[in-house]
């Protein structure tokens, strides 16, 4: 109930911001606002894997990739082929599959993107399940390597499998009809529908996060980050935590991948490369690692002037700097606690030299 | 497959086996003394060739692979001394995004240098049609400059650690860098030395590999996770090991061409890192107590 | 019933024998200590205890039940709790938090309930936090509950740290130097406390260094030297032992 009321300034400023755009004809800002938000929902999942259970993934573009990649692929390639399979029959009989025409009139059958999302998300997890297990027992630089290598190999598949369309990516995805009236697409006339849609799910999963770091599997993993040995005599069982969270944090990557490639209606390899990876991370840096808000803000903020260009051809090199920038002189974050404890001493200090003089 | 392919194969293997190797000592100097795996090592090696390249322009190409070599030295211990020097007892993360970042600092800086275009280095002697018969296959000459050019630097390197009173220093430094500064010796010194030494091998293989593998700007990821892939494999902190296991991944990489698509060829390389990472993270030649006392 | 039995423990390192075929039980209700000169092999004991690492061979009974393979968050959840030499508080988590987390294996929301709020779990929650104010209380420090736990005074950590390890509501506590650091006064507060623990119903197994804590409080004493137990007595006896005098007088007997 509390995080619930935390959150609503946030979505009185996102309403606020739809108005303030239309009243300034500046409406073509939502665009780039709502694809800001899918980035931040795969951010914010990554900060409670690095900060919370303190756990480095250099490979979250893999499982944003993995999600928008499935989701794509199966709601644009045509089953017709296919039709007299058994299985495909007992698929559409279920109301998995839905049918249509394309461009040029030709039949087409596809996946329903609900079953579609369903698939790729499920399918981030367990791929997820089975690669943390053994990954989270490293540690460190191994950590980082094993995750980097595993993001390479993702995005070497998506370049190398003409499934997945090889270097064009997926085009033409449909749009994802979430209710009736409601859908995932970058129609122009959807656009605030749209810009609600992302914002929501970015807010309810802020709410979740929220929650759960409140919670009795928050504590344990704030503990684990704290000292993993202390948290495991405790009787958390450490492994086991982190790799659940792991989990997590890939199927809100998943679920961003899914939504965006909807949105802007189709994927390309670069959304799977080392350098979207190195981004997440360096967000989540400098958000602060363990800190919720500051890595929703900064998602937010350098996500939508990266998408609007403003870094220019300098938009990698621009992540590079403020990582390094952030990890030299600020490794907590810029909007970490520390401005407020800095605040406070030197308040304190000045009411103890004044208690001194008297 | 025939004898001829066979070998053709094989010295394939060998050429991109001690490259892998010589980034994998790269990684080794750095991480015996500081602890730190530097995620831009990589990068030296682009930057061997790309500035080799850029000066060929102005002189004869011996002198240009010197002086891409020391620049890319100088660059080394610049960023050492901004990035890494006065930082207090760093945690391990913050070490692997530091190095990260000045990873695509050296990657955006070379791309707005040269730009995105594939460049290399002329072939030493002769051109890419020229070759040599081995045992029935054709191999280029510049294989036998890359191989000799790594074997020389492996022999360097030994030669310097174990003679040298600055390589004793090294060692030292990289045994017990407490005891080392007790002794006299002045650790931040060698710790920059380090990336210096570990800067000029990575440039020198940049300029003998690239009329072979051409040089591009985002050349340094992939030879990093390889590279680190051979430094477990081989356990780190053990040239010998590097040597070998650079051999053996690249020999796996070049008989994979006939198994499976090259687009995938990286994909093996990294399985091949998180099988060992998961298995033996001390690596195929290393031993379990050593891996237990490095900190992780 | 002994409520911990260990049974020929031994552990090597390589060549060294740090522990050697070492035997004894707790009685329940029990304060028992664990004492020897530096490198004794008091700590290595204590970690096959708790599960840190796994012994040589020999083997640990707790509550009738072998401990062999047993990971220390499974140790935890059969009831032994642990304390450290060096205070290893959660870090940037308040004095109260610290505790919560101590609350960790009787309670069991997971993932999907703690996200979502199932309302099963706000009575959950709610036991939690005021059980583990009552330890807090019980140590005496509910004053600094919502102070962050790092930022308390050595001896106060110290009792956030029994509290943590109370919180699990073990029937064995581990306290491994629980007066290391600490000056005079504290060290006199801890042992206090450790009585207070014992009188709480909490069997309490330590290993100690400083002499004066160990002969005060406890009930049975256990000598370990270069590995072996050499003596196992009562505070008054272990005095007079002439063996344990002249490992702690330092005359030139190996023992």
């Amino acid at each position: 109930m509390k995080n619930l009321l935390t959150i609503l300034p946030l979505l009185a400023v996102v309403i606020l911001v739809h108005y303030l755009t239309s009243a300034t004809d500046t409406m073509y800002y939502l665009t780039q606002l709502t694809m800001s938000a899918y980035y931040a929902l795969l951010i914010i999942g990554l900060c409670v894997l690095m900060g919370y259970a303190g756990q480095i993934s250099l490979g979250h573009a893999g499982f944003f990739a993995i999600g928008g990649y499935l989701s794509a692929s199966l709601t644009t390639h045509n089953l017709i082929p296919y039709q007299d399979n058994a299985l495909l029959a007992f698929l559409e009989s279920s109301g998995m599959l839905v049918s249509g025409h394309d461009l040029y009139g030709e039949a087409l059958l596809v996946v329903s993107p609900w079953a579609a999302c369903l698939v790729a998300v499920s399918s981030a997890a367990v791929i997820a399940y089975f690669i943390g297990i053994p990954v989270l027992k490293l540690k460190g630089h191994y950590l980082a390597m094993a995750t980097l290598g595993f993001g390479i190999i993702i995005y070497r598949i998506v370049l190398a499998l003409e499934y997945f369309g090889e270097a064009d990516g997926i085009s033409e995805v449909p749009a994802f009809v979430l209710l009736p009236g409601l859908s995932v697409s970058g129609n122009f006339s959807d656009r605030v529908q749209n810009y609600y849609i992302a914002w929501g799910v970015l807010l309810f999963a802020m709410v979740l996060l929220l929650n759960l770091i409140d919670s009795r599997v928050g504590r344990a993993l704030r503990g684990i980050h704290g000292s993993e040995e202390a948290a495991d005599a405790m009787g958390v069982n450490t492994s086991r935590f982190k790799l659940q969270t792991f989990v997590l944090s890939a199927v809100f990557a998943a679920i961003a991948g899914v939504f965006l490639t909807h949105y802007n209606g189709g994927i390309g390899p670069s959304e799977a490369g080392v350098m979207k990876s190195v981004r997440y991370v360096a967000i989540v840096a400098v958000g602060g690692m363990a800190h919720l808000w500051g890595t929703l803000l900064m998602g937010v903020v350098l996500t939508f002037l990266s998408l609007r260009g403003v870094f220019g051809s300098y938009d990698d090199a621009v992540f590079g700097i403020v990582l390094i920038l952030i990890m030299l002189f600020a490794p907590n974050g810029i909007l970490s606690l520390n401005i407020r404890h800095r605040i406070k001493t030197i308040f304190g200090r000045g009411k103890k030299r004044r208690e001194e003089e008297v | 497959m025939t004898i001829e392919l066979l070998i053709q194969y094989l010295m394939a293997g060998i050429t991109y086996g001690s490259i892998y190797a010589i980034v994998a000592i790269g990684f080794n100097i750095i991480y015996n003394t500081t602890g730190i795996i530097n995620f831009a090592q990589g990068e030296f090696v682009m930057f061997g060739g790309m500035i080799a390249i850029s000066l060929l322009q102005f002189m004869p190409l011996p002198l240009a692979i010197v002086l891409a070599v020391l620049l890319t030295m100088l660059i080394g211990a610049l960023i050492e001394i901004c990035f890494i020097r006065w930082l207090k007892s760093p945690s391990v993360l913050r070490m692997v995004i530091i190095t990260i970042g000045i990873s695509i600092l050296s990657r955006e800086a070379a791309v707005h240098i040269w730009g995105e275009s594939i460049r290399s280095l002329p072939y030493f002697v002769g051109n890419e049609i020229s070759s040599v018969s081995v045992l029935g296959a054709r191999v280029s000459p510049q294989v036998f400059w890359v191989v000799a050019a790594c074997a020389l630097m492996v022999l360097f390197l030994g030669i310097f650690f174990k003679t040298t009173s600055v390589g004793r220093e090294m060692r030292a430094c990289a045994s017990n860098p407490r005891a080392a500064t007790l002794c006299g010796i002045n650790t931040r010194n060698m710790v920059t030395l380090s990336f210096v030494l570990s800067a000029g091998i990575g440039a020198f293989a940049g300029c003998v590999m690239s009329p072979i593998t051409y040089s591009q700007y985002d050349m340094g990821t992939g030879l990093a996770v390889k590279g680190f892939t051979v430094a477990i494999l081989g356990g780190l902190g053990s040239s010998g090991g590097a040597v070998a296991a650079g051999l053996l991944l690249g020999i796996i990489e070049a008989f994979s061409v006939s198994v499976v698509p090259l687009a995938f060829q990286d994909a093996i390389a990294i399985g091949i890192l998180l099988i060992i990472l998961f298995v033996r993270p001390q690596g195929l030649f290393g031993s379990k107590e050593a891996a237990g006392l490095s900190e992780f | 019933m002994a409520l911990l039995e260990i049974h020929q423990l031994t552990k090597r390192f390589g060549g060294l024998l740090a522990v050697n075929e070492v035997s004894f039980q707790v009685e329940p209700g029990q304060i028992k200590a664990v004492i020897g000169p530096n490198g004794a092999g008091k700590t290595t004991l204590f970690n096959m205890i708790s599960g840190t690492f796994p012994a040589s061979s020999g083997t640990v009974f707790f509550k009738g039940r072998g401990l062999k393979g047993k990971k220390p968050f499974q140790v935890a959840t059969l009831g032994m709790a642990r304390t450290f030499q060096n205070i290893k508080m959660f870090s940037g988590m308040t004095a109260l938090e610290n505790v919560m987390v101590g609350r960790h294996v009787l309670s069991k929301a997971g993932f999907t309930a703690s996200m979502f709020r199932m309302p099963w779990t706000w009575k959950e929650e709610k036991d939690i936090r005021g059980k583990s104010m009552e330890l807090l209380a019980l140590l005496e420090i509910e004053e600094h509950a919502h102070t962050d736990a790092q930022s308390l005074a050595f001896g106060q950590q110290r009792a956030v740290e029994f509290a943590r390890a109370l919180a699990v509501e073990p029937s064995l506590l581990l306290l491994d130097e629980p007066a290391a650091g600490l000056n005079m006064y504290e060290t006199a507060e801890v042992a206090r406390l450790i009585t207070k623990i014992r009188d709480f119903g909490v069997t309490v197994l330590l290993v100690e260094h400083d002499m004066s804590l160990v002969m005060d409080i406890s009930d049975e004493i256990v000598v370990l030297c270069f590995g072996e137990k050499i003596a196992e007595d009562t505070p008054a006896s272990i005095q007079k032992n002439q063996e344990v005098i002249q490992i702690y007088l330092g005359e030139d007997r190996p023992c």
